[in-house]
C-alpha cells in the first residue's frame, strides 16, 4: 500500500529483502556444507535457491508492478541509475581484483620464481633451472595438472569478441526503437542481443570442454589454469546473469511495459551488457591474445 | 509534545507492530536503530573475546584456554568489532541521520536498505557458529593469510561466505547512501552546504563500494584455493603467498579509513555545537577527507614491509604512507582550530569528541611511526601495532562514535540521556582504555609479539596493567547500555527540538523524536 | 630470578603504582641492539618518536589552553571566525616538511637494509611449524631448533625459568663482526624470524626465499621469536642466537660435524603435532610437492 513521500515514492513494508537473506543463508550455508562434505548441503543449497528465486520474483515483480502503475517519478528513476551505477562499479572492482592477480602472477611472482629480480636466490634456492614462461608452461614449479595446450586468441576467443561487440550493437539498435517508439525494432534488437548471448555462451562451453578433455588446460593448471578459468569463468557468469536479464526485458518488451520515455530496467540492463563487454574486450587482450 | 503523538499515529495507522515491524521494515529510521543494536551486540559480542584474549595474557603460562581457540579469539575479535561492531554502527548512525540532515524523506532504496540490514545477522550467525564446528573457528587472524588459514578446518567456508555476505550487505548499504546524498537532497543543499557527517560518509561510501569487492575477489580465490585446486598463492604452481596480502591490503588499507571517516565526521558535528562555533575550515576538511580517501588506496603495501618487496616498493609505500599524516593533521587542526576562542561547554558528547581527537592522534602517531619502513622492521607484528589500531580504532572509531550517540540520543528517543551517568562513562572509558592500550606499545618495543597465548617473563607487568584495565574499559561499557536503556524507555527529562544550545542544522529543526517520516515536504535551505 | 605469578603480580602493582626505584621498570622501549642496524634503526624511533612528541605538545597545547580559557562557564563569547586559508596552507606545509626531513635517513637506512652484498657466510633458514631449521651453507652444519621450556612451566606446574619461552634446544651460533646473510624460507605456512637485538626481521614464505643480514657486534645470547601468526604453536617457536669469536665459532663448526645434527627435541611445545615429519635435512627442494598437497588439502 503506497502512499507518495511529497513526490518521492518510498514503499512501506517489505517482506522480500528478509526472505532473500533466508534464501542467501541456505544456498550460502549449503554451499559450505557440500565443500565440507556434508550430505545435508546440496539440499540446503536446492531449498536456498529456490527461496532466492521466489524472492527474486517477489520483489521484482512488486517493482514492475508499481513501475507500471507510475508510482515512480524522475527522482525514483535517477535513484536508480545511481543504484545501478555503483553496482556496476562494484563489480568493475571484483573483476579488477582478478585481473590484479593476473598481472601480479606475470608480472613478479613467475618471473620471481623463474629467477628474475629479486627473485634470483629463490630460484638458485629453491627451483635450480626453473623457466616459466608465460603462457606456455605457467603452472608453476610444480608443473601442476601437467603439460597443457593453450586455446589460441584468434580462434573461438576472437568469434566471441565479435559476437559480443555485435550484441552491444543489437541492443543499442533495440534502445533506439524502443525510443522512437518503433516495437518491432526493440523485439528484434533484443531477441538478436539474446540469440548472441546464448551464441557466445555456447562457444564458451565448447571451449571449456575443449580445454578440459583436449588440452588439459584445467582450473588446476597452476597460475595459468586458475587465472585463465577464474577470469573467463566468472565472466561467463555474468554473460549468463545478463543474458536472463535480457530474456526478462525481452518478455517485458512484449508485454509492452516500456515507454519511449519510461524503460530504466531496459537501461540499466543495457549497461549491465556494456560492461559485460567492455570486460570481455579486457579478458580477450590480456588473457587470450598477449 | 505533538511530535510524539505523530511518531505514534504513523505507527499505529500503517505499520505492522511486534517483530514483523522490524522485519519488513523499510523507514531508515528503523533500519538505523536496527543497526545500531546489531552493531552493540556484536561489540559486547567481541569485547567479551577481547576479555579472553586479556584474561590468558593476565600471567605467563597457559591458564585458561588452548592456544588454537586464542587464536580464535583473537581472529573472531578483529573480525566481528570491525564488521560487525563499528561498520554497523557507522552505518546505523548514516541511516539515522543522513536524510535527516540533507531534508530528504528517507534513504533513496529503502527496499534495498532494509535489505542490506538482514544480511547481517545471517552472516554474523555463520561466523560465530563456526566456533561450533569440527576443527574450531578460523585461527588465521583477521587478515585471514593463506596458507595458515587454509589449514582451518570446517570452518573455512563459513568464513568464507560469511566474509561474502558482509560484503554484500555493505556494498548495498553504500550504494545506498551515495544515492541519497546524490539525489534526496533538500533544494538549496548544495554538496558545499552538506553537514560535514555527510560528507565523511558520502566519501567512506565510495571507498566501500571500491573495496569491498576486492575483498570478495581475494576470499573467493582462497576458496577456490583451498576447493579446487587453484594455484592463486601456492609457489608450486606460480602463484605467491604473498598476492593475497597484496589484495587483501588493497582493501584493507582503506578500510581502516572507512572505520574511522565516519567517526570524523561525527566530531565534526560534536564540537562546532560545543564550542558554538562554525566548524572551522569546512572546504578543507572536504577535500582532506578526499585527500585521505585517495591516498587510501595506493599505500596498502605498508603492512607488509618485512614480506621482502624490492627495495623500490618499499620506499614507495613508506613515502607514500607517511604522506596521509598532512590531510590528517589538517583535521585535527581545524577541530582545535574550531575550539580555538569558542564558548565551550563540556557535555558528554563534547567529552567523547575530546578524548577522540586527542588519543585518536596518539594513534596516528605511532601510525606515523609504523610507516617508516626501516623502524617497521622493528615494530611490526608486535604489540606496538596492536597499541597503534585501538588508538585509532578504538578511541578514533568507537569512543567518536559513541560521542555521536549521546549527541544523538536525545533526537532519537525524545529523552535527554543521564548526563552524571554519561560522565562516569566517559572517565571510566578513559582510564580503561589508556590502562588497557598505552602498556601494549611498551610490550611491543620491548619485542612482544602480536598473537600469542603466552609469553616471556619480561613482559609480565605491562601485560597485567592491559588486562585490568580491559576490564575497567570493558564494564564500563555496560554504563552505556544502562543510559540508553533508560532514554529509549522514556525515563528522563524530554528534549526540546533543538537539544543543544550551540545545535545548528536540519536535524535540530525536528521535533525530538522526529516524526516518522522526518520531512514530508523537502524543506528549503537557506 | 624465577618468578611465579604472584611475585610478578606483586611486582606488576608496586612497580608500577608506586614506581620505587628499588624496583626494576620491566623493558618498555626497543632495544638499542648490537647491530649497526639496530643502533640506526633506534635513532630513527626516537627520532621521529621526538618529533611526534614536540608536534604533540603543540596541538594538545592549543588545545588544552582553549578548553581551559575558552569555555562558557568562564563567559568567553564565542568567535565568529570560521576560514583562513593562510593557516590552512601553514599547516599543510609545515607538517609535509617535516616528513621530508624523516624521509631522508629512513630511506638511507632503508637502502642499508637491503643491501646483502659481500657476505662473509650464509645461513639458510627454514621454518616449519613449529619450529627453525638453520643450515650452514659454507659450513656444512644443519641443525633443528625449537622450544626448550618444559610443559610443567608452560602449565604452571612448576616455577618458570628465567628465560622461560625464550629458550631452545639448538642455538644459532654465529661469529661477531661477521656480515651474516640469511636465506629464509618456510616450509607450511608463513613464518617471521626476528630478533630485537639485531633489529632484524623477515618473513619466511613457503616457496619463495628472502634474503636478510646482519653484522653482530658484540658476543653474547640474543633472543627472538617467531613473528608471524602461524598456527597453534606460534607463541612457542623462539630463537635464540648466541654470538662468539670467530675461534669459538670455528671450534663450534668442528664439534657440531662431529655429532649427529639433528632436530630430536626435548620440547615443551604443548602437545606439539610435527606435521613436517617426513622432512629431511638436504634441502627442500624436494618437499615442493608435499608443500603443494598441504595447501590442497589442508
Ligand atoms: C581506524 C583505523 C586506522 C587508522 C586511522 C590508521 C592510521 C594510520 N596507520 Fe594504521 N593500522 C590500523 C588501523 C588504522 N591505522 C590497523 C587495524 C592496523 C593493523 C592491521 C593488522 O595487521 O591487523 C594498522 C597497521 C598499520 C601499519 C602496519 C604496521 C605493521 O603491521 O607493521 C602501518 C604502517 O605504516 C600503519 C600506518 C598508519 C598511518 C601512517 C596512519 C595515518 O593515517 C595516521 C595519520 C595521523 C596522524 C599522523 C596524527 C595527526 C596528525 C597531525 C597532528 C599532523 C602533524 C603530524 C606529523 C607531520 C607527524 N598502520
Ligand atoms: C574496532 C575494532 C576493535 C575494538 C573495538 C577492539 C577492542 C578491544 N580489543 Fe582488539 N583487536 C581488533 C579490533 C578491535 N579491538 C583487531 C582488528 C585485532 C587484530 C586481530 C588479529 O590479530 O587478527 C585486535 C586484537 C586485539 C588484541 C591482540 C590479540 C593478539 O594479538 O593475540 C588484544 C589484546 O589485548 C585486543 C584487546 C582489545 C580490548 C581489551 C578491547 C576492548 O575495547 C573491548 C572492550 C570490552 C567490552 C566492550 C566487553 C564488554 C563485556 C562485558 C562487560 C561482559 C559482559 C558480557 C555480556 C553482557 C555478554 N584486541
Ligand atoms: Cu612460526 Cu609464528
Ligand atoms: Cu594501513
Amino acid at each position: 500500500m503506497a502512499h507518495a513521500q511529497g513526490e518521492y515514492y518510498v514503499p512501506h513494508g517489505t517482506r522480500w529483502p528478509f526472505i532473500g537473506s533466508v534464501g542467501l543463508f541456505f544456498l550460502l550455508g549449503g554451499f559450505a556444507m557440500f565443500l565440507i562434505g556434508s550430505g545435508i548441503g546440496s539440499t540446503s543449497m536446492a531449498i536456498g535457491a529456490a527461496i532466492l528465486i521466489y524472492m527474486l520474483f517477489g520483489w521484482f515483480g512488486t517493482v514492475i508492478k508499481e513501475s507500471q502503475a507510475g508510482t515512480y517519478n524522475d527522482q525514483v528513476d535517477r535513484s536508480f541509475r545511481w543504484g545501478m551505477s555503483w553496482f556496476i562499479f562494484s563489480e568493475v572492482m571484483f573483476f579488477a581484483a582478478f585481473f590484479g592477480a593476473l598481472f601480479y602472477v606475470r608480472q613478479l611472482s613467475m618471473p620471481w620464481l623463474s629467477g628474475e629480480g629479486t627473485g634470483m636466490v629463490t630460484n638458485a634456492t629453491l627451483y635450480p633451472g626453473y623457466e616459466g614462461n608465460w603462457p606456455t608452461q605457467a603452472n608453476g614449479p610444480a608443473d601442476m595438472g601437467g603439460t597443457y595446450g593453450l586455446i589460441p586468441a584468434w580462434g573461438i576467443p576472437a568469434l566471441n569478441t565479435l559476437i559480443l561487440l555485435s550484441s552491444g550493437v543489437t541492443v543499442t539498435w533495440a534502445h533506439w526503437g524502443l525510443k522512437e517508439g518503433n516495437r518491432k525494432k526493440l523485439i528484434l534488437g533484443l531477441f538478436a542481443t539474446v540469440a548472441l548471448g546464448i551464441t557466445f555462451l555456447s562457444f564458451q562451453a565448447t571451449e571449456y570442454i575443449h580445454a578440459y578433455h583436449e588440452l588439459n588446460l584445467t582450473l588446476a593448471s597452476g597460475v595459468y589454469g586458475s587465472t585463465f578459468f577464474m577470469l573467463t569463468g566468472f565472466h561467463g557468469l555474468h554473460v549468463t546473469l545478463g543474458t536472463i536479464m535480457l530474456i526478462v526485458i525481452l518478455i517485458r518488451s512484449i508485454m509492452g511495459h516500456f515507454s519511449a520515455e519510461h524503460h530504466f530496467a531496459f537501461e540499466a540492463v543495457a549497461w549491465y551488457w556494456h560492461f559485460v563487454d567492455v570486460v570481455w574486450l579486457g579478458l580477450f587482450i590480456f588473457v587470450y591474445w598477449v | 509534545m505533538s511530535a510524539v503523538t505523530t511518531h505514534d499515529d504513523a505507527h499505529h495507522e500503517e505499520h505492522p507492530s511486534g517483530i514483523m515491524r522490524w522485519i519488513t521494515t523499510t523507514n531508515h529510521k528503523d533500519i538505523g536503530t536496527l543497526y545500531l543494536w546489531f552493531s552493540f551486540a556484536m561489540f559486547f559480542v567481541g569485547g567479551t573475546m577481547a576479555l579472553i584474549i586479556r584474561t590468558e595474557l593476565f600471567m605467563p603460562g597457559l591458564q585458561v584456554v588452548d592456544p588454537q581457540f586464542f587464536n580464535s579469539m583473537t581472529t573472531l575479535h578483529g573480525l566481528i568489532m570491525v564488521f560487525g561492531a563499528v561498520m554497523p554502527a557507522a552505518v546505523g548512525l548514516a541511516n539515522w541521520m543522513i536524510p535527516i540532515m540533507i531534508g530528504a524523506p528517507d534513504m533513496a532504496l529503502p527496499r534495498m536498505n532494509n535489505w542490506s540490514f538482514w544480511i547481517l545477522p545471517f552472516a554474523g550467525f555463520m561466523l560465530v557458529v563456526t566456533l561450533f564446528l569440527p576443527g574450531g573457528a578460523p585461527a588465521g587472524g583477521w587478515t585471514m593469510y593463506p596458507p595458515l588459514t587454509l589449514q582451518t578446518g570446517d570452518a573455512f567456508p563459513f568464513l568464507i561466505f560469511s566474509v561474502h555476505l558482509l560484503g554484500m550487505s555493505s556494498i548495498m548499504g553504500s550504494i545506498n547512501i551515495i544515492a541519497t546524498i546524490l539525489n534526496l537532497r533538500a533544494p538549496g543543499m548544495t554538496l558545499m552546504k552538506m553537514p560535514l557527517f555527510v560528507w565523511t560518509w558520502l566519501i567512506t561510501a565510495f571507498l566501500l563500494v571500491a573495496v569491498m569487492p576486492v575483498l570478495a575477489g581475494a576470499v573467493t580465490m582462497m576458496l577456490t584455493d583451498k576447493y579446487f585446486g587453484t594455484a592463486f598463492f601456492t609457489a608450486a604452481g606460480g602463484g605467491d603467498p604473498v598476492m593475497f596480502q597484496h589484495i587483501f591490503w588493497f582493501f584493507g588499507h582503506p578500510e581502516v579509513y572507512i572505520i574511522v571517516l565516519p567517526a570524523f565526521g561525527v566530531l565534526s558535528q560534536i564540537v562546532p555545537v560545543f564550542a558554538r562555533k562554525p566548524l572551522f575550515g569546512y572546504s578543507s576538511m572536504v577535500y582532506a577527507t578526499a585527500s585521505i580517501a585517495f591516498l587510501s588506496f595506493i599505500v596498502w603495501a605498508h603492512h607488509m614491509y618485512t614480506v621482502g618487496m624490492p627495495l623500490a616498493g618499499q620506499l614507495y609505500f613508506m613515502y607514500a604512507t607517511v604522506l596521509i599524516s598532512v590531510p590528517t593533521g589538517v583535521k585535527v587542526f581545524n577541530w582545535t582550530a574550531t575550539m580555538w576562542r569558542g564558548s565551550m561547554t563540556f557535555e558528554t558528547p563534547m567529552l567523547f569528541a575530546i578524548g577522540s581527537i586527542v588519543l585518536f592522534t596518539l594513534g596516528g602517531f605511532t601510525g606515523l611511526m609504523l610507516g617508516v619502513a626501516p623502524a617497521d622492521f622493528q615494530y611490526h607484528d608486535s604489540y606496538f601495532v596492536v597499541a597503534h589500531f585501538h588508538y585509532t580504532l578504538v578511541t578514533g572509531a568507537v569512543i567518536g562514535i559513541m560521542g555521536g550517540v549521546y549527541l544523538w540520543l536525545p533526537k532519537w528517543t525524545g529523552r535527554m540521556y543521564d548526563e552524571k551517568l554519561g560522565k562516569i562513562h566517559f572517565w571510566l572509558t578513559m582510564i580503561g582504555f589508556n590502562l588497557t592500550f598505552f602498556p601494549q606499545h611498551f610490550l611491543g618495543l620491548a619485542g612482544m609479539p602480536r598473537r600469542i597465548p603466552d609469553y616471556a617473563l619480561q613482559f609480565t607487568d605491562w601485560n597485567m596493567m592491559s588486562s585490568v584495565g580491559s576490564y575497567i574499559f570493558g564494564f564500563a561499557q555496560l554504563i552505556l547500555v544502562y543510559v540508553v536503556i533508560k532514554c529509549v524507555r522514556g525515563e528522563g527529562e524530554k528534549a526540546t527540538n533543538e537539544v543543544w544550545e550551540g545545535a545548528e542544522g536540519l536535524e535540530w529543526t525536528l521535533p525530538s523524536p522526529p516524526p516518522y517520516h522526518s520531512f514530508t515536504t523537502p524543506p528549503e535551505v537557506k | 630470578m624465577a618468578l611465579t605469578g604472584r611475585q610478578s603480580l606483586f611486582a606488576a602493582l608496586t612497580g608500577s603504582l608506586v614506581a620505587g626505584p628499588a624496583l626494576a621498570i620491566q623493558p618498555y622501549n626497543m632495544p638499542v641492539g648490537v647491530t649497526e642496524t639496530s643502533r640506526t634503526i633506534y635513532d630513527l624511533h626516537m627520532l621521529v618518536f621526538w618529533v611526534c612528541v614536540v608536534i604533540g605538545i603543540g596541538v594538545f597545547a592549543v588545545m588544552f589552553y582553549s578548553i581551559w580559557k575558552h569555555r562558557k562557564s568562564r563567559g568567553h563569547e564565542a568567535a565568529k571566525f570560521h576560514e583562513s586559508t593562510l593557516v590552512e596552507f601553514v599547516w599543510t606545509v609545515i607538517p609535509f616538511a617535516i616528513l621530508i626531513a624523516i624521509a631522508v635517513p629512513a630511506t638511507k637506512a632503508m637502502i642499508d637494509i637491503e643491501d646483502t652484498a659481500d657476505s662473509d657466510m650464509t645461513v639458510k633458514i627454514t621454518a616449519y611449524q613449529w619450529k627453525w631449521h638453520y643450515d650452514y651453507l659454507d659450513d656444512g652444519v644443519s641443525f633443528y631448533s625449537s622450544l626448550a621450556t618444559p610443559r610443567d612451566e608452560i602449565y604452571n606446574e612448576a616455577p618458570k625459568g628465567e628465560h622461560y619461552l625464550l629458550q631452545v634446544d639448538n642455538e644459532v651460533v654465529l661469529p661477531v663482526n661477521k656480515k651474516v646473510r640469511f636465506l629464509l624460507t618456510a616450509n607450511d605456512v608463513i613464518h617471521a624470524w626476528w630478533i630485537p637485538d639485531l633489529a632484524v626481521k623477515r618473513d619466511a614464505i613457503p616457496g619463495f626465499v628472502n634474503e636478510m643480514w646482519t653484522r653482530i657486534e658484540k658476543p653474547g645470547v640474543y633472543r627472538g621469536q617467531c613473528a608471524e601468526l602461524c598456527g597453534r604453536d606460534h607463541g612457542f617457536m623462539p630463537i635464540v642466537v648466541r654470538a662468539v669469536e670467530q675461534d669459538e665459532y670455528d671450534k663450534w663448526v668442528a664439534e657440531k660435524k662431529g655429532s649427529v645434527a639433528g632436530g630430536a627435541s626435548t620440547t615443551g611445545n604443548p602437545e606439539v603435532t610435527t606435521t613436517s615429519g617426513a622432512v629431511d635435512d638436504s634441502g627442500d627442494t624436494d618437499d615442493l610437492a608435499a608443500e603443494q598437497d598441504r595447501n590442497h588439502d589442508a
